[in-house]
Order: C-alpha cells, then structure tokens, then sequence
C-alpha cells in the first residue's frame, strides 16, 4: 500500500514544531504528539545557515560524523590516571624558568584584567625575579618574561591560572592514549594568587605549597606505583552530589582518603602532615583542579582529529573567552567577548563589582562535568541560582548539543544517563543552545577573590566563526 | 511614567506564546504600553514608532527578547517587571514534566515510529525543517506561511516522489483519522473525504456534513496556493488520489479559493477516469453551479449546496441532524422595513478567509460595488484597509491585519475597532460576523464581542437607525468550546444568527435592496 493511504490506517503520532497550543490540542484528542520547542538556527543568520546546511549535506555529513564519533570516543574512552605531583620547571613543555602561563586563550600582559595581573606579579616575586610587586610589574611589561596560555602547554589553571616554573602541579596520565595533562595545586580559599591576590601571605602560602605540601605529596605519588583511578573517582564523586566544577566536596575527601595513606609513609613530620591534612581540609577545592586536569587529559586525546566539529577547549582570560576545536587542531583559537556570570552575590557585592567570566575551569563543561552535570549536585543550585528542576534540565538539555554520552561518568538521577560529552559546533549552530557554564564571580580588582557563582555562556560569535573555519576546512 | 527596557539575551520564544504575554502584559494595571518581542528589525522598528525606543535596544539581536514597557508610575516598575516574568513562569509550566525538544533532529532520532509532522515555525526556516521530515518519510502538515512559492514547488514535488503528504504552507485545517490538526473541528467520523485548499472552507463542510448527520473521512489540507499556475494542484491530485483508493471514502468534496483554470481543467481531467463521485466547490470559478459534462462530478455554488449534494452518496446510516432553525422570510422583512432608505449597504468582518471569499463572491453576483482587502481584481481592492466603501467585506485574517498579532481566530477582538466604526455609518444597514469554534480557535469567540455588539447596536440607535448583526457560528455541539451558548450569547444581543456561511451570506444579502 501506498505511503499516503498506510497513514489512513496508522494511529497518529506526531511531532510538533513551533506553537505549543498544537501539540495541546493534539494531545487532547489522544494521540502521541513531541514537542520541538524550535528556535531559528544559526540564530536566525541566513548566510552562516547556507555554511551550516553545506555541512549537512549527506556525504559531507556522513564524513564529520565519523570523525566526530572518533573524537567523542577518544574523549570518553580516556581513563586519565594521577601519577604524580612535580615542578612544573621539572615536566612540563616548554616551560623555562622565565615562562608565566596563564588562563583562557592568549593574551599580552598589558591587556590582561585586573586579576590576572596581580596574579602575575604576584608569581614573580614568588619565583624572587623581582622583589616586589612593582619591580614585577615592570618587569611583565620588559619583554623578557614569556607568557602563554596554560592550554598550549598540556595544562589547565583556575581562575587567573597562573603557573610559574617552580610551582608543583598535577601529573595526569591518559592510560588508554598516552597524553600528560598538568594543573596547578589548589590554594585553597582565602586571599589567594588565582584571584590576583598577592600579598605577602599569598606568597607564604605559595612558598609552603612548594616547599611542603608539594615535596610530600610528590613522595607519596612514588610510593604508588600504580598511580590514582581519578575517572573512577570522579564519577563516584558525581554519584555523591558533586558536579566537579563548583561542588567538590564529595570529591576532595574521596581524594585525600586515596592519598592518605601513601603520605603517611613518606619522610615528613608528623607537624608537617598535619599542617597538609589542615591544610586540604581547610576547603572543598582541594580537588577542583585535579578535575579540570582529568578533563583536560580527556580532551586533548580527541583534540586533532579531522573533519570532527567537537569543541576540545573553553576558556578564558577575564577578557577573552576562547575555544579550540578538533577538526581545526592546534593551537587555533576562536574568541569572542568573555561574559557576565549571573547569579547570586555574597552579601556586600553587586554586578557592579564582578569581574568577566575567566579561568580554564569551563574544560569541565567541555568534558560534560560542571554546569552540564548539575543534574547530579542538587546541593548547587543555591550557590549558582535557579531551581532544582532547572538543574536538572540543564543537563538533559545538553545532550542536544553534545555527541554522545560519556558510559563512564554518569548522573543516577537522570536513570545514570551518562554525561553529555562532545559539544558539537553543528549542533550548537543548529539549537541556537549555547553551552551552559556555572562558575564563580570573582572581584573585578586584584585580591579580593570569589564574590559569588552563578551562570554564563561563551559568546556566541565564537562558534560562528568555528563553523566558518569548519567549512573552509572539510568542505574545500 | 517611565520606560523601562529589559533584555535577554539569547532568548528565544515564539512569536505566538510572546504576542499572548504581550497581549496580556498591556491588561497589567500599571502597565501603559507594553511591547515584548524578539529583536528583529520589525519588532524594532514598532517599538521605535511608538516612541518606546531607548539606547539600550542599540546592540540587540535577532537571538534577543526584549521586554519594553511603558509604565504609569516610575515607582511601580519593580512590581510591573515581577508581574511580567510570572507572565512568562505561567506560560512554562505547562506541560513541563514532558520532553520537549530543541531540534526536529533529537525528536527525530527519539520518536522514530511518528509519522506526521506539524510545522509552525517562521516561514523563513520553514523549507530546512520540512525537508528534514520528508527526508525522515514523514508526513507533513505546514502551518507556517511566508514560504516562497518555489520553496513550496520543490517540497511539494519531493512529497510527491516520496508519496507523502505536504499540506501546506499556510495550511490551516486537516482532519486525519479523526484528529483535527490546527484549526479543526470535531465532527464524526464518515465516508465523505475532504481535500480543502482553503482552511475555513474545509471547516465549514466539515461541520456541515456532521450537522446533517452525516461524517468524514479524511480531511486533507493543501495551502491556499495548491492551485495557483506555479504549483498546479500537486497536493489536490495527490490527496484525491489517495482518498479515490481509500475502501474508507464514499465520495469526495473538492473545496479551493478562486483556483488558476488551467489547474481547474487538469484536476477536471483527472477525474474523468474516477470511480467515485466527486462534488466540486471551487469559489468564483465558471463552472460553478453549472452542470458537469462528467457524469460522476458535480459543480456546486456554495459551500452548503456543496455539502448537500455530497450528503447523497453518503452510505452511512445518517445521525440525528443538528440543524438549527433559520429565520423565515417573514422574520427578515419586518426587520427590513425598520431599516431607513439610506442604509444600503453590507459590512462584512470575517476571521476566517473563505467565509470571507464566500460573501465577496456572493455580493458580486448583483453589485459591482463591492469592495475588499482580498479582491481580485485591483480596482476593487480598498487602497485603505481600514475604511470601507460601498459593500465591503474585510478578511482579518489577512497578512495586512496580522503583522505582529495572532490570527483573528485565535483573537477575535482586531475586529472590535472595525465594528464600532462600520455601526457609526449610516449607510451600513448590515454587519456580517463568523465566530469560529474548533481546534486552536479562541475558547469563547462571541464573549469577546458581546460588549462591542452592545455598543454598536446604541450607537445607532441613537442615531435612530436599525443596525442588523448577522452572526455565524462555525461549530459542532462536539468541539471544545460549546456551540450553542456561544450562540445563546449573540441571540441576547439582537444578532441574527445563522446556520451556515452559505446563510450568513443569504441573509444580509435579503436586506439589500437589488439582490
């Protein structure tokens, strides 16, 4: 039978696209009817839609979503292990005794923000090439430090991300591709370098991370030959109400218990152990970083692979935010304006007093951890606004511009469902849906720190010109 | 008074749910003006009109809502806002515990076992999303309008080669397998099918048929211009084909605005070889009324003579008819002779297109003095819409009268200005209302007009002239809003209320002298 008359003898069931009162009234003569709550593509933008349906056309389609399930398998398929702690003068690339890196995608001295300046000069009077902050001042503006994003050195940093030679950072390894990511040790909170901070107990602190809390948990990673599970950890983590990017709490106890028992084996004092365990429990952040490193791990496995459209990095510099993608490769960066955080303030504060959104802490969300994991950390939704019930749609909702869920990492609210990985610049085009973030808002000016946490989304521009370079690139 | 301008950014609602908040919105107490929209260069461009613009709309975007409002006191503005965003909460908890979809891919790829699609969308992205269905073999419904003509060829002609069924653009009425979609009505189930290229045209045979006692089938739309020259009745013949094979379908109305006659004489053809019999109702063509030169095909002139002869080859056991008394001859002239000499002429404001067609073509058939926004012939087109001459008769529904507001059947009231003015003329003598019930139309259509009706029957009595009201409503005593209060309604109010469309026109006509 024909198509047209099968319909006559087939109940109904409808998709409904555009006003909602169709799909009511559908429903309410019985039949199956779904809902597409529609919104114009490629924001409503005709010239970038043709670049988009370019792409769509079914050879060129079939091509980008091969390589885009290669990337989305790379970076589910990641286990990223902890197998050490060192200097980053030590392990890391391309890092001299004059590199300062710092967050989000390149940026001169001169233009960084407030924040991130003071954190710079605050790093080089820790690292003694100047003796205070003024002469460090000067001495960023001389030519002869080298600054460069974290990310073009196999690295993430929080906040300002500020990383000197002789700071002590994350070692992660990538056991199923091979690839080491690098973070920075958690300062914890108070006045502290990642916020541009950098007053003499900043630098004391600093001091003592390096010469203490560092040095030991160095030794208790060479005790553990085996090194750290911390995609396992993480995802018992999500499973206890953290999202991993603003809720750690459940995450740095899981981290200090695995680390625990190597520590109290190495060759410390008993004083110096306790000063490390007051220390880590002085804040839920211990483990912030260390899961901006396992994302990071993650990602750079799928970064590089051709014709995929899936998004490998965001970030940013408290003036720009940036991303990178895998069919573009490299160190090729799309920017655009960094954006307000909007959310609650601690009491004193007001937007006017906010700083942009900065910080390399959004590789969270592009691993599919974070904003597009609150799903699994109900507790977060007074600190970053909203409701439960947004929470969890959150997370749903990004599936619509992700690949594929991540098996290994899941949300047991949403029935395990697990996180939504692969942020798909198509798909971005194609909602118009921008990649939720949840982030703190720190202080305009250097020093004063977190002033609250809330929501925000990369400017939409960068995905515009992602998509234009996309085409250029697999289409010819 | 202050004007206060809130912007989302990247917010995206459509034009329908942001005109009903909008619309709402300027009923809030405090609230002078308000104007919620997207960022387009129109909505913009309004708001500029209306003298609401501020700097801030300087750096908005199509991706943007903006909320602009026009308070009456500056003290009230934190109030105002929070009653506006309840506006928008209220709107979102319906139906919040179902999925919704962002993109027709993901409902795609999630429902693969659906077979229709239902397209609202702005016609400028309507083509991408159709072919997205027909690509995935389903069938499509599209009420969008806006399309261009060779966007409609190409989807058509894909339809076609796939054998699905595109109904549409601007494709306001479909009834498959008993489910009305968009703009329907209930009626009962039968052997008579439908291929309407006309949305209230098809409602009112529908609901004719049912009032009779009698049921449809199938009632497939194909968009106002399914049989214009460019298209040639794609949709027509491939509806007619599939309701020639369905063991379902007795016989078959055809209904179309005024189509192109080389489309007429192609459809005409096809049906040579027809196994069924076919009625004809194709409003201002030659043939219509005449006799047919084939046998199982009959030309009908109006839409209630069509229902009539296609009731005949019914096989089904009739229902009980619901067929509502009309007024007798004697009843309209003794409200005749009360009319003055100078009241000479008919004023006809309709929601619904064809209702509207019906009446225009109607009054033609003894005067050349009729006028109207959706005439076809360029010298009887009103240069201004909004004043009429002579016998005019108005379609609200049209593009000119929709800009930046939902169609007149989901919001009757665009018509309210216009009545009070066609009942201050005294040379109107009558005034011709549809109230269309059914699916997606406004849930009490002649409530909305009780005061309005009141108003312009004092208006001119005042002015000591009798102003005869013709009401129809458009509706079975199964659809959702209930049909015989909403008559009860205008039958209070001194309106004349009629059965049928075909009535409505008959009646206001037997007040003009002439006709």
């Amino acid at each position: 039978m024909r198509k047209r008359n099968e319909l006559f003898h087939t109940n109904l069931n409808a998709i409904n696209v555009g006003i909602e009162f169709i799909n009511e009234d559908l429903k309410k003569q019985g039949i199956k009817s779904h809902q597409v709550n529609w919104a114009p593509p490629a924001g409503g933008n005709i010239e970038l839609l043709k670049v988009l349906d370019r792409l769509k056309e079914p050879e060129i389609q079939e091509k980008i979503a091969r390589a885009n399930q290669e990337a989305a398998t790379r970076i589910t398929q990641s286990k990223p292990i902890l197998i050490g702690y060192d200097q980053a003068i030590n392990v890391m690339p391309n890092m001299t005794k004059k590199t300062i890196l710092h967050a989000g995608p390149p940026i001169a001295y001169e233009d960084m923000s407030g924040p991130m300046q003071g954190a710079v000069q605050g790093a080089l009077v820790f690292e003694e090439l100047a003796t205070d902050i003024d002469e460090a001042d000067r001495l960023a503006r001389s030519g002869e430090i080298t600054f460069s994003p974290c990310h073009e050195h196999d690295a993430v940093g929080s906040m300002a991300g500020v990383t000197s030679p002789s700071m002590y950072v994350h070692i992660i390894k990538n056991e199923t591709y091979g690839n080491i990511a690098y973070t920075n040790l958690s300062e914890q909170l108070a006045k502290v370098l990642r916020f541009g901070a950098n007053d003499q107990t900043v630098i004391n602190r600093l001091r003592w991370i390096r010469d203490v809390m560092g040095p030991m948990l160095h030794d208790a990673m060479e005790l553990c030959p085996n090194g750290i599970d911390l995609r396992l950890m993480l995802s018992q983590a999500l499973h206890m109400g953290d999202e991993c990017h603003n809720r750690n709490v459940a995450g740095s106890t899981l981290l200090i218990q695995a680390l625990t028992p190597y520590i109290i084996r190495t060759n410390f004092s008993k004083e110096q152990m306790e000063e490390v365990f007051e220390f880590t429990a002085s804040s839920d952040y211990f483990s912030g970083p260390t899961w901006m490193g396992v994302a990071k791990c993650a990602l750079d496995a799928g970064h590089n692979v051709e014709n995929s459209t899936i998004v490998t990095t965001m970030c940013r510099n408290g003036v720009e935010f940036g991303i990178r993608v895998s069919g573009i490769g490299g160190n090729n960066w799309f920017t655009g304006p960094a954006q307000r955080v909007i959310g609650p303030m601690f009491a004193g504060y007001t937007q006017d007093d906010a700083g942009l959104d900065i910080g390399d802490s959004a590789i969270t969300e592009t691993y599919g951890i974070g904003g597009f994991a609150m799903a699994a950390a109900p507790a977060i939704v007074p600190l970053v606004g909203g409701t439960v019930e947004e929470a969890l749609n959150y997370s749903t909702e990004m599936k619509e511009i992700t690949t594929m869920p991540n098996p290994n990492v899941t949300i047991p609210v949403l029935d395990f469902m697990g996180i939504p990985s692969g942020i798909d610049v198509l798909k971005v085009m194609e909602t118009g849906m921008l990649p939720i973030i949840n982030t703190a808002i720190a202080h305009k000016n250097p020093g004063i720190g977190m002033i609250g946490a809330g929501l925000t989304n990369p400017p939409v521009n960068v995905f515009n010109d992602a998509l234009m370079a996309l085409s250029e690139k697999i289409v010819h | 008074m202050a004007i206060k301008t809130v912007i989302k950014k990247n917010t995206y609602f459509d034009s329908v749910t942001l005109m009903t908040i909008s619309t709402r919105a300027n009923e809030l107490e405090s609230v002078k003006t308000a104007m919620i929209g997207m960022g387009t260069d129109m909505n913009i461009e309004v708001i500029r009109d209306v003298g609401l613009y501020t700097s801030e709309l300087d750096d908005i975007t199509t991706g943007d809502l903006m909320i602009v409002l026009d308070i009456k006191e500056e003290e009230d503005t934190e109030t105002v806002l929070a009653e506006v965003e309840e506006l928008f909460t209220k709107k979102n908890q319906s139906g919040t515990t179902e999925i919704s979809y962002k993109t027709l891919d993901s409902a795609l790829n999630d429902n693969q076992e659906s077979n229709i699609v239902v397209i609202s969308v702005n016609g400028n992205f309507a083509y991408r999303e159709v072919n997205k269905a027909l690509d995935n073999d389903k069938h499509v419904m599209l009420f969008s309008d806006n399309v261009t003509i060779e966007e409609e060829l190409a989807l058509k002609q894909k339809a076609h080669e796939k054998e699905l069924f595109m109904m549409g653009p601007d494709c306001g009425t479909a009834i498959i397998n008993g489910v009305g979609l968009c703009f329907a009505n209930e009626v009962r189930a039968g052997d008579i099918g439908i291929v309407g290229a006309s949305g209230t045209g098809s409602q009112e045979v529908s609901v004719q048929i049912h009032k009779h006692g009698y049921g449809v089938s199938q009632l497939i739309g194909t968009g106002g211009r399914d049989l214009s020259l460019e298209i040639g009745g794609i949709m027509m013949l491939d509806g007619l084909d599939a309701l020639l094979k369905d063991e379902q379908t007795e016989a078959i109305l055809l209904i179309s605005k005024p189509p192109a006659k080389e489309v007429e004489e192609k459809i005409i053809e096809k049906l040579k070889n027809a196994t069924k019999q076919i009625v004809i109702y194709f409003i201002g063509s030659e043939r219509a009324g005449s006799n047919s030169e084939i046998a199982n095909v009959t030309f009908a002139n109006n839409s209630l003579q069509a229902v009539e002869q296609v009731i005949q080859y019914s096989r089904m056991m009739p229902a009980e008819t619901m067929l509502n008394k009309n007024l007798t001859i004697e009843e309209l002239n003794h409200i005749s002779t009360k009319l003055k000499d100078s009241q000479k002429y008919i004023r006809g404001l309709f929601c619904g297109g064809t209702l509207c067609d019906e009446l225009l073509y109607s009054l033609m058939e003894f005067s050349d003095e009729v006028y109207s926004n959706i005439h076809k012939s360029k010298d009887r087109q009103l240069t201004n819409p909004n004043s009429s001459k002579a016998h005019t008769v108005i379609d609200f529904g049209d593009d000119k009268f929709t800009e930046g507001r939902p169609h007149p059947m989901i919001d009757p009231t665009s018509r309210i200005p216009r009545i009070l003015q066609e009942a201050r003329d005294p040379e109107v003598a009558v005034i011709a209302l549809d109230f269309e019930l059914g699916y997606g139309s406004h849930e009490d259509p002649a409530g909305v007009l009780e005061d309005v009706i009141r108003e312009a029957k004092d208006i001119a009595e005042n002015e000591g002239r009798e102003l005869v009201i013709v009401g129809y409503v458009l509706g079975t005593e199964i659809d959702p809003q209930d049909v015989n209060s909403q008559r009860e309604k205008l039958e209070n109010l001194g309106v004349l209320v009629v059965d049928s469309n075909h009535q409505l026109c008959e009646v206001a006509k037997s007040f003009i002298k002439g006709a």
